[in-house]
């Protein structure tokens, strides 16, 4: 079996466990919070079953929608190519396949616009008004993002997320530098903004004058929410285990061999899971920012970022 | 003695030097902002104990202790005391907003590290890279001096600006005499003591400890 072959088949596994896992991460999320605040829960199936429910149902678009059924399938593209280009499992590449800071990035910026143009597509005010928050956060979020994996970056001296990864992996030392913790620090608060999660976004809010993400998928039923929402929830899974394998990047595979593959996958789907348990414990305590002051948290972050950036010429 | 342990706490206390700075751009709530300076303090003193321990030095280590003593726990305590005294509890309308300043010091930084790349010379060693460092938290004091309103934290502003200073003169000198670091020390002590009387006084004619009150001369 040739290299690209097994890398290849590699991304699929990658990209089969985030399908299966992304939803059953949104339950533990929800369970965790429900238990904290005493109530029972729906059980960490519960997504699951919710997208069951709405690939049966017919969507219904408002008379006017120009892109209808084709956004929400852009977004679950863009989510999916997401997730295929991260170093989560493993950190073989594609050589035809550029695993660049700036491609990753720019397929993020993909979903976000596929979103941000399903909230106008409807021709409501709460869908316009999430967009125009939407991207308010996105353009503020994207330079943090790039700056803080710049600054892991520069010890490695390539912006490719696989080689970043494989070098923290084969030089511990560097996990622990106070560089890396800033960078980490920055690019945590930005996936939280990016992901939609408290304090930015109250992904269980009913009241649509706060609405971020709620307000843009408002219109969105049937086949077209569940679409909507699979990309989301997806999304959240590869953002918090890029950064999980950023902070930790104990098992991940570098040569390939079957047992290796298990090992990982069984740590990726932990270090997912202990991540998401405690941004879920973490919320409880949390409420959501005003939107003014949004802004200002950001900035703090790139900041951070940045200081990382700075630093690192400091201490090579 | 400049293994890589040595490098990696230097950087490490650089760090939150600069951290604690930035933070207190952020910080609204008074206490808030005087915990963030107790830790600054605190990671000065580990600062200057690194290089006296490196350098083997007793003079440095005895720096080290003073540094920790007032600037960690003195100079906090005396402005924990004055904030609960004069009842200041946030500082409301800092004359730039938050988000500005904050990214107002990174634009601080990188011109602390342009400026000081004539100083550094060719081949600087571990000590003299984090020079950058004092050199951007003595702007960012600066900038804390000139945006704030509220007495105390302008003697914060005060506090962080001499926390710059003192970490310049440590690092291109290679140590402060204790003489001069202890006439230093105390000064900012007593700066500091004679401005908390002030803000009382202020705080019993004005009913507030807003500077910008302060328009007219009185006799």
């Amino acid at each position: 079996m040739s290299a690209t072959v097994t890398t290849m088949l590699l991304v699929a596994v990658q990209c089969g466990l985030l399908l299966v896992l992304a939803p059953v991460l949104v339950g533990l999320m929800r369970q965790v919070r429900a238990r904290l605040e005493g109530r029972a829960g729906a059980g960490v199936l519960q997504p699951w079953r919710d997208l069951a429910k709405l690939a049966r149902k017919e969507p219904l678009r408002a008379p006017g929608v120009r892109f209808g059924g084709a956004l929400p399938v852009l977004l679950m593209g863009a989510s999916l190519l997401l997730v295929a280009l991260l170093p989560l499992l493993q950190t073989a590449t594609l050589v035809a396949v550029p695993e660049d800071l700036f491609v990753v990035v720019s397929v993020l910026l993909l979903g976000t616009v596929a979103i941000a143009l399903l909230g106008l597509d409807s021709g409501t005010a709460f869908g316009g008004m999430g967009a125009s928050r939407h991207m308010t956060v996105a353009a503020l979020v994207e330079p943090t993002i790039l700056v803080a994996v710049y600054a892991l970056s520069i010890p490695v001296g390539t912006s490719n997320l696989s080689a970043i990864v494989s070098a923290r992996l084969d030089h511990p030392a560097t996990v622990v530098a106070p560089v890396s913790l800033l960078a980490l620090v920055a690019l945590f608060i930005v996936v939280i903004a990016e992901t939609g999660r408290l304090p930015v976004d109250n992904p269980s809010t009913h009241l649509e004058l706060t609405m971020i993400h709620e307000a843009m998928i408002l219109e969105s039923s049937g086949r077209d929410l569940g679409w909507v929402e699979y990309a989301s929830w997806l999304r959240l899974g590869a953002l918090l285990a890029l950064v999980a394998n950023l902070a930790a990047p104990w098992g991940v595979v570098q040569h390939l061999d079957v047992l290796a593959v298990l090992i990982a996958m069984v740590a990726l789907v932990l270090k997912v899971a202990v991540l998401g348990a405690a941004i879920a414990s973490g919320e409880v305590f949390l409420a959501k920012l005003r939107l003014f002051r949004v802004p200002e948290l950001l900035a703090g972050s790139f900041v951070l970022a940045f200081l990382a950036v700075t630093a690192s010429y400091l201490t090579v | 003695m400049t293994g890589a342990w040595f490098t990696q706490v230097l950087g490490s206390c650089a760090g939150v030097l600069i951290l604690t700075a930035v933070l207190q751009l952020w910080r609204r709530s008074l206490s808030g902002s005087v915990t963030l300076l107790a830790l600054q303090g605190a990671a000065l003193a580990a600062l200057i104990g690194t290089i006296g321990v490196a350098a083997a030095d007793p003079e440095l280590i005895g720096v080290a202790v003073l540094v920790l003593a007032i600037k960690a726990v003195a100079i906090p305590i005396v402005l924990g005391r004055t904030a609960a005294a004069t009842g200041a509890r946030r500082e409301d309308a800092p004359r730039i907003n938050p988000t500005a300043a904050l990214l107002l010091s990174a634009v601080l930084t990188t011109v602390a590290y342009l400026a000081s790349r004539p100083i550094l010379g060719a081949a600087p060693d571990a000590a003299q890279r984090a020079v950058p460092v004092g050199i951007a938290v003595v702007l960012i004091g600066f900038l804390l001096l000139l945006t704030r309103r509220q007495a105390i934290s302008q003697l914060i502003g005060f506090v962080v600006l001499d926390n710059g200073i003192a970490m310049i003169a440590l690092l291109t000198a290679g140590g402060v005499p204790l003489v001069v670091e202890l006439g230093v020390s105390l000064d900012v002590l007593l700066v500091v003591l004679i401005l908390r009387v002030l803000t009382g006084r202020l705080q019993h004619v004005f009913g507030a400890t807003d500077l910008d009150d302060l328009t007219e001369l009185h006799d």
